[in-house]
C-alpha cells in the first residue's frame, strides 16, 4: 500500500493470496485477545477468517469486520436456550444455588434476580449460606430487605448445609415459587471447601430439586475463568453462567470458551451495583462489546 | 496442550542436539512459544510484544552454554526479564516521620480491599503498631460491618462513625480519621474505599477527594490475580484518577497464573508491594518477584529446573 501508483496497487492486491493488510488482521487479533477470548479461539477464528477472505476476495476492512461479528455471533450462539428453570418441584419450590469464586458477585446477583422474580409476580425467599464471610448474611439480608424478600440465616459459623436445607423448608412451609441460596465464595481449588459445596447441593435435594446452578463470572476474569467453570460443574453440575460487571471496560469474552467446551450458556449479566442492573444475556450485544461498538 | 513453557521449548527444541549457536528460525519459534504461554497467562498484548523484543535481542546469535541445553537458556533469560520487570527487591511501606502513617487502598469491586485492611492490620499490630481502620465504604451493602468484624478478627480499632449502605460522606469520614487517629495516638490509619471501577468518573473523583482529605503516604492499588487483558486499563485509570504508589495482588492461593502481574508493573513503572493468598488473615505475604515468575511461566522453580539439567 505504500506505493501511490493506482496500476501497481491494484497489480499488488490482485497477486496478493491475502488481501486485507497486516494492520487489520493485527487490530482483529488484539481486539479478541483484549477481550479475554483466549490465544486458542482468536488463533482459530482470524485463520478460518484469513481463509474465507482469500478465496472470497474480501479487501475492505469494513466488511472484513462486519464477517468477523458474524463469526462471533455464530460462536456466541444465539440459538441456545437461556432461560432460567424455575419450575416449582410438585409442592416444594424451585431452588435456585448461586456459585463462585471470591468476590465475583454472587450476593449481588442474588438480590438482584430476587428483584426481578418479584416484578414478574413470583414469591421468593433467599437462604444466606455463606456462613463464613465477615458480614456476609447480613449483607444479604440487606438485600432482601431492599427488594422485599425474607431471607432466611443462622450465626456465623454455621453448618452451610444446614442453613441451605433450612430455607428450602421454610420456603416450601411458606409456599413461594423460588428459593435463591446465596453460598460463599470459594477458590475451585479448595477441595475441602469444593466438597463443602456439593453437600450444600445434596442437602437440599433431600428436600427438593436444585433447578438451576448459576456459576457468577466475573466480566474482567481472565484465562483462569475456564477453570473455575470447569471445577464448578464437575462438583454441582452448573446450568447457566451469570456474568457480572459488564458495566466496566473489560468485555467477559472467557465465557465464549465456557459455553463453548462445557456446553453451559451464559444466561444473565450484572451491569451496575444497584437492584435494577441485571439483564438477561444478549449475543448480540455482547459481541458488539468485544468490537468496541 | 502444554501446561509450561518448558514443555512447549521442549518441543520445539526436539531433536536439536546442540548446535553451538541459536538460528534466526530457533529464536522465531521459541518466540510463539513464549509469546502464547503469556498470553495463556493473561499477560496484556501489548505487554507480551515488548518483551517478546527485548528477549529475542538477548537470543538471537547467543551461543549455546555447554551446561545447558537451549530450552533451559531460553527459560533462564526469559525468567531474568520477568523479574527485572516484577521488580528486582521488594519495596517496604514507607512510614511517615511524623505519625499517623496514612494508607489508602484502591481498587475494582470485590478486589479484596477491606479483607486487606484486616491483614494489613493485623501484620501491623504484630510489629507493635498501633493500626486504625477507616471505613469509608459507605457504598456497598454492609461494608462497614463486615469491616468491623474483620478489624475485631485483626484485634485492631475501627473508625466507623457512620452506618454505611447509602448513609454518611466518606471524604468527611476520612477527614475525620486523621484527627481522630491523632488525638487517640494511632500511629498508621488504614482507609478503606468502595469499590469502583476504572471508567466511573463519578467514583473516581470521590477517591480522589478521599485521597485528598487524608492525604496517603502510600495509596495503594487492590488487584485480583485472576484479572484478564482488562488489568492495564484498569492500573492506569486509577494511576491516573487516584494516583498509585504500590500494588497489591489477592486470591493468589488460588491457580491463576497471574500474567496481571507483569503488565501492571511494566505499564504503571509501580512496585507490587504485598500478595494477599487467602481469606484467613494471616494469609498474607510480601509479595516475591522470582516467585511471581516462576507463576506465569507454570514453573514450581525455575532454578531448581534449570539447575536439574
Ligand atoms: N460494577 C459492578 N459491581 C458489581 C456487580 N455485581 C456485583 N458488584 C460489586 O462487586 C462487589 C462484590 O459483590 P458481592 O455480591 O459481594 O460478591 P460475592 O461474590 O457475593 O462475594 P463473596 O461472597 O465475598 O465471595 C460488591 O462491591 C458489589 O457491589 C456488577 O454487575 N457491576
Ligand atoms: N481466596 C482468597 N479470597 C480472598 C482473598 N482476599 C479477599 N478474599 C475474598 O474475596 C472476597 C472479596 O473480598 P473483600 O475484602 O470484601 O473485597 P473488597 O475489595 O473490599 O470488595 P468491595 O468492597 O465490594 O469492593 C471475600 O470473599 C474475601 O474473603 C485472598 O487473598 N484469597
Ligand atoms: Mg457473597
Ligand atoms: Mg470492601
Amino acid at each position: 500500500a505504500s506505493s501511490n501508483n493506482a496500476l501497481a496497487r491494484a497489480l499488488a492486491d490482485l497477486l496478493s493470496v491475502d488481501q486485507l493488510d497486516e494492520d487489520t488482521w493485527d487490530d482483529f487479533e488484539a481486539t479478541l485477545i483484549a477481550s479475554d477470548l483466549g490465544v486458542g479461539p482468536t488463533t482459530e477464528l482470524t485463520e478460518a477468517l484469513r481463509r474465507d477472505f482469500a478465496v472470497d476476495g474480501v479487501s475492505d476492512p469494513a466488511q472484513a469486520k462486519g464477517i468477523l461479528r458474524d463469526e462471533l455471533v455464530r460462536l456466541v450462539d444465539p440459538t441456545l436456550d437461556r432461560t432460567l428453570n424455575l419450575e416449582k418441584d410438585g409442592d416444594n419450590p424451585a431452588v435456585v444455588l448461586v456459585v463462585g469464586v471470591n468476590g465475583t458477585g454472587k450476593t449481588t446477583t442474588v438480590g438482584k434476580l430476587a428483584r426481578v422474580l418479584v416484578a414478574e409476580g413470583k414469591t421468593v425467599m433467599l437462604g444466606a449460606a455463606d456462613t463464613f464471610r465477615a458480614a456476609a448474611a447480613e449483607q444479604l439480608a440487606t438485600w432482601g430487605e431492599r427488594v422485599g424478600v425474607e431471607t432466611v440465616r443462622s450465626h456465623e459459623g454455621a453448618d452451610p448445609a444446614s442453613v441451605a436445607f433450612d430455607a428450602v423448608a421454610k420456603g416450601a412451609e411458606a409456599g413461594v415459587d423460588v428459593v435463591i441460596i446465596d453460598t460463599a465464595g470459594r477458590l475451585h481449588t479448595k477441595t475441602g471447601l469444593m466438597d463443602e459445596l456439593g453437600k450444600v447441593k445434596r442437602v437440599v435435594e433431600k428436600k427438593a430439586k436444585v433447578s438451576e446452578v448459576l456459576l457468577v463470572l466475573d466480566a474482567t476474569t481472565g484465562q483462569n475463568g475456564m477453570t473455575q467453570a470447569r471445577i464448578f460443574g464437575e462438583v454441582v453440575d452448573v446450568t447457566g453462567v451469570v456474568l457480572t460487571k459488564l458495566d466496566g471496560s473489560a468485555k467477559g469474552g472467557i465465557v465464549v470458551q465456557v459455553q463453548r467446551e462445557l456446553g453451559v450458556p451464559v444466561k444473565l449479566i450484572g451491569l451496575g451495583e444497584g437492584v435494577d442492573d441485571l439483564a438477561p444475556f444478549d449475543t448480540h450485544g455482547f459481541v458488539a462489546g468485544i468490537l468496541g461498538e | 496442550m502444554f501446561d509450561t513453557l518448558q514443555d512447549r521449548l521442549a518441543s520445539v527444541f526436539k531433536g536439536l542436539r546442540s548446535k553451538g549457536r541459536l538460528t534466526e528460525a530457533d529464536v522465531d519459534s521459541s518466540m510463539r512459544e513464549i509469546r502464547i504461554a503469556l498470553l495463556e497467562a493473561d499477560v496484556n498484548l501489548g505487554v507480551v510484544k515488548e518483551f517478546i523484543a527485548a528477549v529475542k535481542e538477548r537470543l538471537v546469535g547467543l551461543e549455546i552454554s555447554k551446561a545447558l541445553n537451549p530450552t533451559q537458556q531460553i527459560v533462564k533469560i526469559v525468567n531474568e526479564e520477568l523479574i527485572a520487570i516484577l521488580g528486582g527487591e521488594t519495596r517496604r511501606i514507607r512510614f511517615a516521620k511524623q505519625p499517623p502513617t496514612v494508607i489508602m487502598l484502591a481498587g475494582l469491586q470485590g478486589a479484596g480491599k477491606t479483607t486487606l485492611a484486616g491483614k494489613l492490620g493485623r501484620w501491623l499490630r504484630s510489629q507493635n503498631y498501633s493500626p486504625l481502620l477507616v471505613a469509608a465504604d459507605l457504598q456497598r451493602p454492609n461494608a462497614v460491618n463486615q469491616l468491623q468484624i474483620v478489624g475485631e478478627r485483626a484485634g485492631v480499632h475501627v473508625f466507623a462513625p457512620e452506618p454505611g449502605n447509602g448513609v454518611g460522606d466518606p471524604i468527611q469520614v476520612a477527614r475525620d480519621s486523621i484527627t481522630h487517629a491523632r488525638n487517640k495516638l494511632y500511629d498508621v490509619v488504614i482507609v478503606d474505599t468502595a469499590g469502583r471501577l476504572g471508567i466511573d468518573e463519578e467514583l473516581m473523583r470521590q477517591a480522589a477527594d478521599i485521597k485528598a482529605a487524608v492525604n496517603p503516604h502510600e495509596t495503594l492499588f487492590i488487584v485480583d490475580a485472576m484479572i484478564g487483558q482488562d488489568a492495564v486499563n484498569t492500573a492506569k485509570a486509577f494511576d491516573e484518577g487516584v494516583g498509585v504508589d504500590g500494588v497489591v495482588l489477592t486470591k493468589l492461593d488460588g491457580d491463576a497464573r497471574g500474567g496481571a502481574a507483569l503488565s501492571i508493573a511494566r505499564v504503571l513503572g509501580k512496585p507490587i508491594m504485598f500478595a494477599s493468598n487467602g481469606e484467613k488473615l494471616e494469609d498474607f505475604d510480601l509479595f516475591h518477584p522470582d516467585r511471581m515468575a516462576s507463576r506465569i511461566l507454570g514453573m514450581g522453580d525455575v532454578l531448581t529446573l534449570i539447575e536439574q539439567a
